[in-house]
């Protein structure tokens, strides 16, 4: 054993501290007193008016008040149509973006399809990540009009991005001998995704399918600022007015879908899996 | 200097864990537990430290009852009581020192033990511990780049630091192969001689506690069927604890072992 | 789709003649509720609009291009806006979603039945309202400015980073926390020694993912008036300024793929 070369009189008496987590001191220190500064240069330039956040204060008061007694009646019409349109939007585009995303994750794994297509999956993809949902809605909405169509083709291009990406790792990451097993029965491209590639990432597209659909209605309560339909026109409406028991009673029923949203789709799967 | 006073440990489910169970260890005694998994050893050490509290019965350190101490108290009394784990139980991601240090938790105030400034004397016990079990070269290393023989050392070391009175050490040599676990064993019997401490290790290797130990305790049930010296291990009651089978292979081979051990 | 679905499903699961119109039944009761819904988006929808798009996209097109590149030298301060409020944003988030986080898990709760369900309360609420709606309304609370984007982004990372927390706490290997207790360590030293070098790495993880998602989101919180680029974006968008606008949106997809690699290598360091 090496303790022999060690001679731990040498460490007796002698004060011990933790190993620090960055070896380097000098980089330590730079890391250190770069970050302070940053944090310092970043209060500065944020002018806070603080009189202005203390009169809040007391807006903000009512307001968590409100969801003591929240007002689902005055506004119920606006209300309705809102959270309808809303769910209209998440539906359909959720069902358009998975139909579409399954091809383009099939195109974006490289171990089931050729090199060109690859490419051009992924750049889809790539794409429809890096778009914010509100920028493409607002492009939307300025090339088809007000309505829920612009929030509907938004929240389908954001799902396949999403959906696509995720499925395509899945897919990358498969199991090759049962792949290869049904590939060697002679079968047909379509067949072989069928039979080898399908039965293995289902169980995962079905979770990550109802993880966009609770995302999706997440998203089209906010859809409605820009016009692109859906609760957050009324939303807004109700903010701008300081109609703070309605803002609540709608806050109150988006938590509550999505809470539904989330315990079903822990059961869905807990079922799949 | 331990007692257990009809100990009885009933959990949630009704599963019976413990039935009854009187046990007395004097002090400087190495006591190794066997029976067959589900028997009740791991509940019963830790009934004894109150990692799991026990439904009835009491347990005495020197004159302390352990059973009805309040929180405060039995944090202190768990001082005297060091414990090694089956799977090491090290904090992976904390270097080998602190883990040592660890040990002196109960012993320092929190925002000491949180900006790691221990007493010199606690740095110093801990570098002739680890230099004791051979890893003083070790010492800022993290835990989970070690070997599993060492990193039992350094469980060993961490009960260790907190000068206790008894060791409780629940299958210490359950996830080492062989050869280490007879070192670890050895290290462990020899550290209590060193320092008069009793211990009891549950263990479900009857040959290797027939090596080391002094008294067996072998429970089934929950229950004790066998209280004495290793060689009273015989087949019939090996029977009794563990239940119908060859037993004879098992004692001949330990005998083999025995002589490989002493060459 | 549905044929070819079921076909598929077939392969891992036998039914039985029952269970296989039960399916059937299912699959139409989808495509009724789909064809529903796109009946309703249709009917609130200008068609007319719809068909004019190419011409209004290549419109648009004409005008943006190519971006107003001098507009750059304004864009500076609202950057660093953005910057900030996604880093303070993050910071605070963390600092409240820290205790939540211990609260809400099981084996770190004090106490199941009163405080559990509170701080699993705080995060649904703040995890299920986009950051927008929150900046809506602190802008409707304290005014607009950088300071209201800075909590909206605060308030929105909470739930989600106290959830990834408490998960990755509830996961933690209990046998350490055990053998830290049994040395006699008080309930804040288990914590220390015990539970936070099991998660330290998980809420790196955590941290550095949801800031840059917190960049995403701080591009745009502008639009509602909560400071940062965004209201650069929200202002040219309102004079139609096309160029200015095609110039914003080159630089938040920019900004966008920074984060992302910068948020990429540090999780490789760090796991």
């Amino acid at each position: 054993m090496n303790t022999d070369i060690f001679n731990v009189q040498v460490k007796i008496g002698k004060p011990w501290k933790k190993p620090p987590f960055v070896q380097s001191n000098l980089l330590r220190w730079v890391l250190i007193t770069g970050f302070v500064i940053y944090l310092i240069a970043a209060y500065m330039t944020i002018d806070v008016n603080w009189s202005r956040v203390y009169e809040g204060l007391e807006r903000g008061k009512k307001f968590v008040l409100a969801f003591t007694n929240p007002d689902f009646t005055s506004r119920s019409s606006d209300i309705w149509e809102g959270m309808i349109e809303s769910i209209l939007m998440t539906v359909a585009s959720s069902v358009v973006g998975i139909l579409i995303s399954i091809p383009i994750a099939l195109g974006a794994a490289r171990n089931v399809s050729p090199l060109p297509v690859y490419l051009i999956c992924r750049g889809i993809i790539a794409i429809s990540r890096a778009l914010q949902e509100i920028i493409v809605a607002i492009l939307l909405v300025a090339i088809f009009g007000f309505g829920p169509l612009a929030g509907f083709l938004t929240l389908s291009f954001a799902t396949i991005g999403f959906l696509s990406k995720l499925l395509a790792e899945d897919i990358e990451s498969m199991d090759k001998v049962q792949a290869e097993a049904i590939k060697a029965s002679g079968a047909k491209w379509t067949q072989w995704i069928n039979y080898g590639v399908q039965p293995q990432v289902m169980p995962r597209l079905i979770g990550l399918s109802i993880y966009r659909v609770d995302i999706n209605f997440r998203e089209s309560a906010i859809l409605g600022l820009v016009g692109a339909g859906g609760i957050g026109a009324t939303l807004n409406t109700a903010f701008d007015r300081y109609e703070y028991d309605t803002a609540a009673a709608i806050l109150l029923i988006i938590i509550v879908i999505v809470m539904a949203l989330e315990y079903l789709s822990g059961i869905v799967r807990a079922r799949v899996q | 200097m331990l007692k257990l006073d009809k100990l009885v440990k009933t959990y949630k489910t009704g599963d019976q864990a413990l039935k009854e169970v009187d046990i007395d260890v004097p002090q400087g005694q190495v006591l190794a537990l066997i029976g067959p998994s589900g028997a009740g050893k791991s509940t019963l050490i830790r009934c004894i430290n109150r990692l799991v509290e026990p439904t009835s019965g009491k347990v005495y350190l020197d004159d302390i009852e352990l059973t009805s101490l309040s929180s405060g108290s039995l944090r202190r009394e768990r001082r005297r009581m060091g414990m090694i784990f089956q799977e090491y139980a090290l904090i992976e991601r904390l270097t080998v020192m602190e883990n040592v240090l660890s040990g002196r938790l109960g012993y320092v105030g929190f925002w000491r033990s949180f900006l790691r400034k221990f007493p010199q004397s606690d740095i110093d016990e801990a570098y002739r511990l680890l230099d004791r079990v051979g890893l003083a070269h070790m010492a800022d290393k993290r835990a989970d780049e070690l070997s599993g023989g060492q990193r039992q050392r350094v469980g060993i070391c961490r009960a260790l630091i907190q000068n206790p009175a008894l060791l409780l050490v629940d299958e210490p040599t359950a996830s080492l192969d062989p050869k280490t676990s007879r070192q670890i064993m050895r290290l462990i019997c020899e550290l209590c001689r060193e320092r008069e401490l009793a211990a009891i290790i549950n263990i479900h290797d009857v040959a290797l506690a027939q090596m080391f130990v002094q008294r067996v305790v072998g429970l089934r049930f929950g229950a004790v069927q066998f209280d004495g010296p290793p060689e009273g291990l015989t087949p019939d009651v090996l029977t009794m604890i563990y239940g119908e089978e060859d037993w004879e292979a098992t004692i001949e081979s330990v005998d083999d072992e025995d002589d490989l051990v002493t060459l | 789709m549905p044929s070819q679905n079921k076909n598929g499903l077939k392969v891992w699961q036998k039914r039985t003649a029952r269970e296989s119109i039960f399916h059937w039944v299912l699959w139409l009761i989808g495509i009724m509720i789909f064809t529903y819904c796109w009946q309703q988006i249709s009917k609130s929808t200008t068609w007319f609009f719809v068909w004019d798009a190419p011409r209004i996209a290549t419109d648009l097109w004409t005008r943006a291009t190519p971006p107003k590149w001098e507009y750059i030298s304004q864009l500076g301060k609202p950057i660093w806006d953005t910057l900030n409020i996604a880093t303070l944003g993050t910071i605070f988030a963390l600092i409240i979603a820290v205790p939540v986080a211990f609260l809400a898990a099981r084996n770190t709760t004090p106490s199941r039945f009163l405080i559990r369900p509170f701080a699993l309360l705080i995060i649904v609420s703040t995890r299920s309202i986009n950051s927008l709606i929150w900046a809506l309304l602190l802008i409707a609370i304290i005014g607009p400015g950088v300071f209201a984007g800075v909590i909206a982004i605060a308030i929105r990372s909470i739930g989600f980073c106290a959830k990834l927390l408490y998960e990755a706490i509830e996961e933690i290997d209990e046998t350490q926390v055990e053998a830290i207790t049994a040395t006699g360590a008080s309930r804040w030293q288990v914590m220390v020694y015990g539970i936070v070098p099991q998660i330290l790495p998980a809420f790196a993880g955590i941290a550095v993912f949801r800031w840059d998602i917190n960049i995403r989101e701080s591009t745009v919180l502008g639009l509602v008036g909560a400071g940062g680029i965004g209201l650069q974006l929200s202002s040219s968008l309102n004079v139609l300024a096309w160029p200015q606008v095609s110039l914003i949106l080159i630089v938040i997809l920019i900004a966008v793929v920074i984060s992302e690699w910068v948020s990429a290598k540090v999780r490789g360091a760090i796991i």
